[in-house]
C-alpha cells in the first residue's frame, strides 16, 4: 500500500498531530476527517488505520462515517473538482442544458475522474445560492447564472 | 462607538470580480479617506447581489441607490457628488429591477413595498456583521440584558409561548412549548442547539442571517439557554457555508470579549458557551436527531422517537434544537412583548416568514413578509410578475417539507394553518415559481432524485421507496409508463408517509401525491398519448440508461 507523503511528512504523522491537537473525543472525528480530506483531497485507508489506533475508534466506524458525508471522499479525486447543483431551482432555471454541456466538454459522466487526473465531475444538492442558479462550483469558486456558452470559458481558467 | 451615516456595498459575485470589483473597492476606500469620510461611511463587499451585464455594482444605503457597471474612474465623481455633497449621480444610476439577490429589500426602502416587515432580517445588509458595536447600537443584546436582570426563566419561556412563535424549520412546532419541556427536565446538563444546516433546495434565508447578523443568533441562543437552564450550546452550520462559519466564529469571540458570552454574562453569574460544528455535507443532518448524531461523531442517521431531544438529545441530555430563523425572532419578541408579535401575521400563525423567490419570475430574491400573504401577491408584487410574459403554472415550496402547488391554490393565505387545511405545506420558505414550460413529471423526478440521493439508508421504506418512485417516474418520462404506474406511485407515496422513520421519508412522497391530485391529466398524457405536454421529458422510449 502506498504511503501518502505531503510536505515530506507521511499521512500517519499528520493524523497523529491532528489527534494530538483536537483530542480523542469521538465528537472530534468529523472535524479531523474534514481536515485530512482538505489536506490530501481524500481519506486513505492508511489515514483511517492510524486514526483508528490513535482515537481508539473501530476502523469500520470511521469508514462508515467517511463514506456517509458528501464532502468527505475515500477515493482520490482529480486536481480540480467540479460540483454541479442538480436541485430543482437550478434545474428549472436552465441547469439541464448546462449539465449536458459540462459532460460533453469534459468527456466525463457523473462521478468520474479524467484519465489525466485533472478533473472530477460531481453533482451536488442545493448549495444555497439559488438566487443566481444554475450554479456550479470548481474547487472553492462558485459560478452563478451559468449558461452552456460560458462553460468552456470557466473551465479554461483552470488550465 | 461609531455612528455610521451611510453604508456602501460593492458586489463581489464572480462576474463583478472579473470586471474589476476589487479595483473599484480599493479606489472607493482611498476616496473615502481623501474626503475624511471614513468615520461616517462603512464599506463592504457583498456577494448576494448581481445584475447581468451591469456588474460590478455599487450600492449606497440607506438611500437604496444602485450604480452599475462602475469602473474605478467613476469613483471620484460618485464619492464627491453623492457621498460628500449628497447628490445622486443619475447618469450611473440603474434600476433595481431584475437584480438577483437582495433586491426585494432595496425596493422596500423606497416605500414601494409597504407590506414587507423585517424582524428576522432587520439588521441583515444594514450593519457590519463583523463589528459587535454595530449590532449593539441597533438594540443588540438589550433583550438578553432584560431577560437576565428582570425576568425569571419561567417568565422568559412564557413570553415566547404567548407570542405564538412557531418553529420556522418547516414543521411549525410552538417554540415556547419546546423550551418549557426542556426547562421542566430536572437534569444536571442541558444543551441548546441552533440548527443552521440549511439544505432545503432553494432556501438560503438562514445563510443570510448567519452571514449578516450572527450576533442575533448568539443573543437568542443565550436567552434560550437561560430559559431552559443550559450552559452549553452548538451551532451546527452546513459545511458549504464557509463565510457563515467564519462570521459566526468571529462573533462568538467578540461576544466573549464583551462579557456577553462566557462564565459571567452581564455580570450576573449566568454561564453559557457556544461551539461551532461544521457539517460535512448531508441533507439529512437538518433533521434534529440526525444532527445530534452528527455532532456526536456518527453517521447522520435519525434516531427512533420518542424519546424526543427535549428529554434525551445530545449525549442523552435534554436539548433544545431551534432553526436559525426561529431564533432570529427571539430578541425582538423579548424587547417588544408577545402582544406586539401577535399583531403581525395571522391569529394562528403570528409573525413574519422569510421567503426565497426563485424560478421563472422577473425578480428573484429574498423577502420577509407577514404570515398569510398569498402566492398571487408574492408573484405580482414582489417578483414583479412572470418572466417573458409566461403563465404561472406550478409552485414548489421547497425541499422535503414542501409541496407542489397548482395555480388554483394561489389565493390561499400562506400560513401553517391555511396550508395544512388545503393539504399542502409551506416548507422551509423556498418558493420556486414555474411557468407553462415546467413539466410536473420532470419536476417530481428531480425532487425524487434528490430524496433518493439524500436518504440516509437507515430505514427500508425511504431507502427503497424513493429509488422505486424515481424509477417509475423515469419510465413515465421516457414514454414507456403504463396506467398501473399511477397506482404504484400513489401507493409508494402512502407507504413513504406512513412507514418512514423520519421527516425526510415521510414527506418525500408529497410530490407524487401532489402531481396525481393536481396534474393527473398531464401525467396521463405521458402514458396514454406518449407526449410530454411541456416538451421537457425525453420520451425516447428508453429508460434503462436512467438506472445507475
Amino acid at each position: 500500500m502506498s504511503v501518502l507523503v505531503k510536505n515530506g511528512q507521511n499521512v500517519r504523522n499528520i493524523v497523529r498531530a491532528l489527534v494530538e491537537e483536537k483530542g480523542r473525543e469521538k465528537s472530534e472525528l468529523i472535524p479531523i476527517l474534514q481536515d485530512i480530506n482538505g489536506q490530501f483531497g481524500y481519506i486513505s485507508d492508511e489515514a483511517i488505520k492510524e486514526l483508528s489506533e490513535r482515537m481508539n475508534i473501530p476502523g469500520s466506524h470511521i469508514y462508515s462515517v467517511a463514506t456517509f458525508y458528501r464532502m468527505l471522499s475515500t477515493e482520490p479525486r482529480g486536481e480540480h473538482v467540479i460540483q454541479f447543483c442538480e436541485s430543482a431551482p437550478c434545474h428549472v432555471a436552465g441547469g439541464r442544458l448546462v449539465w449536458e454541456k459540462l459532460k460533453q466538454e469534459l468527456g466525463l459522466e457523473k462521478g468520474e475522474t479524467s484519465d489525466d487526473e485533472k478533473w472530477t465531475l460531481l453533482t451536488t444538492s442545493c448549495l444555497g445560492v439559488c438566487g443566481v442558479g444554475p450554479v456550479m462550483i470548481v474547487d472553492n469558486n462558485i459560478y452563478g447564472n451559468v449558461t452552456p456558452e460560458q462553460v468552456p470559458g470557466i473551465l479554461s481558467q483552470y488550465n | 462607538m461609531k455612528a455610521i451615516r451611510s453604508m456602501i456595498l460593492v458586489s463581489s459575485d464572480p462576474e463583478s470580480m472579473d470586471h474589476g470589483a476589487l479595483e473599484v473597492f480599493s479606489t472607493l476606500q482611498k476616496q473615502i479617506l481623501a474626503h475624511g469620510l471614513e468615520e461616517e461611511i462603512s464599506l463592504s463587499m457583498i456577494s448576494d447581489v448581481s445584475k447581468k451585464s451591469q456588474n460590478p455594482l455599487v450600492l449606497v444605503y440607506p438611500d437604496a441607490v444602485i450604480y452599475g457597471s462602475v469602473t474605478p474612474e467613476d469613483i471620484p465623481h460618485i464619492v464627491e457628488e453623492h457621498l460628500y455633497k449628497g447628490r445622486v449621480v443619475e447618469e450611473k444610476q440603474i434600476s433595481p429591477y431584475d437584480l438577483s439577490g437582495r433586491i426585494a429589500w432595496l425596493t422596500a426602502r423606497k416605500g414601494t413595498l409597504p407590506a414587507e416587515n423585517r424582524i428576522v432580517l432587520k439588521n441583515v445588509g444594514l450593519i457590519d456583521p463583523e463589528i459587535i458595536d454595530d449590532y449593539i447600537i441597533n438594540e443588540g443584546y438589550e433583550a438578553l440584558g432584560k431577560v437576565l436582570k428582570e425576568m425569571t426563566p419561567k417568565e422568559t419561556y412564557t413570553v415566547i409561548k404567548e407570542s405564538g412563535l412557531q418553529g420556522r424549520g418547516g414543521a411549525g412546532f410552538p417554540t415556547g412549548l419546546k423550551w418549557q419541556f426542556v426547562a421542566g427536565e430536572k437534569r444536571d446538563k442541558k444543551y441548546v442547539i441552533c440548527n443552521a444546516d440549511e439544505s432545503e433546495p432553494g432556501t438560503f434565508k438562514d445563510r443570510l442571517v448567519l452571514e449578516g447578523d450572527p450576533h442575533a443568533i448568539i443573543e437568542a441562543m443565550t436567552i434560550a439557554a437561560y430559559a431552559v437552564g443550559a450552559d452549553e450550546g452548538f451551532v451546527y452550520i452546513r459545511g458549504e457555508y464557509g463565510l457563515a462559519i467564519t462570521r459566526m466564529q468571529k462573533a462568538i469571540e467578540q461576544a466573549q470579549e464583551y462579557g456577553l458570552l462566557g462564565d459571567n454574562i452581564f455580570g450576573t453569574g449566568f454561564a453559557f458557551n457556544i461551539h461551532i460544528h461544521a457539517g460535512a455535507g448531508a441533507y439529512i443532518c437538518g433533521e434534529e436527531t440526525a444532527l445530534i448524531e452528527s455532532i456526536e461523531g456518527n453517521r447522520g442517521e435519525p434516531r427512533a422517537r420518542p424519546p424526543y431531544p427535549t428529554t434525551a438529545g445530545l449525549w442523552q441530555k435534554p436539548t433544545v434544537v431551534n432553526n436559525v430563523e426561529t431564533l432570529a425572532n427571539i430578541p425582538a419578541i423579548i424587547r417588544n412583548g408577545p402582544e406586539w408579535y401577535k399583531s403581525i401575521g395571522t391569529p394562528s400563525s403570528p409573525g413574519t416568514k422569510v421567503y426565497t423567490i426563485l424560478g421563472n419570475v422577473n425578480v428573484t430574491g429574498l423577502i420577509e413578509v407577514p404570515m398569510g400573504i398569498t402566492l398571487r401577491e408574492v408573484i405580482s408584487i414582489y417578483a414583479k410578475g412572470m418572466k417573458d410574459g409566461g403563465t404561472f403554472k406550478v409552485a414548489q415550496t421547497g425541499g422535503s417539507s414542501g409541496s407542489i402547488i397548482p395555480a388554483s391554490l394561489q389565493d390561499t393565505p400562506m400560513d401553517f394553518d391555511s396550508y395544512n387545511k388545503a393539504g399542502v405545506s409551506l416548507g422551509s420558505g423556498a418558493l420556486l415559481i414555474g411557468n407553462q414550460d415546467v413539466c410536473v413529471v420532470d419536476l417530481a423526478k428531480v425532487l425524487l432524485n434528490f430524496f433518493r440521493f439524500e436518504s440516509c439508508g437507515k430505514c427500508n421504506p425511504c431507502r427503497i421507496g424513493n429509488k422505486r418512485a424515481f424509477d417509475v417516474l423515469s419510465r413515465i418520462a421516457e414514454g414507456v409508463g403504463n396506467l398501473q404506474d399511477l397506482v404504484d406511485l400513489q401507493m409508494l407515496s402512502n407507504q413513504l408517509f406512513e412507514l418512514s422513520n423520519c421527516g425526510l421519508g415521510q414527506t418525500a412522497g408529497s410530490p407524487l401525491k401532489d402531481i396525481l391530485a393536481h396534474f393527473q391529466a398531464e401525467v396521463e398524457a405521458h402514458i396514454k398519448l406518449k407526449v410530454c405536454p411541456a416538451g421537457v421529458c425525453p420520451m425516447s422510449g428508453n429508460w434503462e440508461h436512467q438506472i445507475d
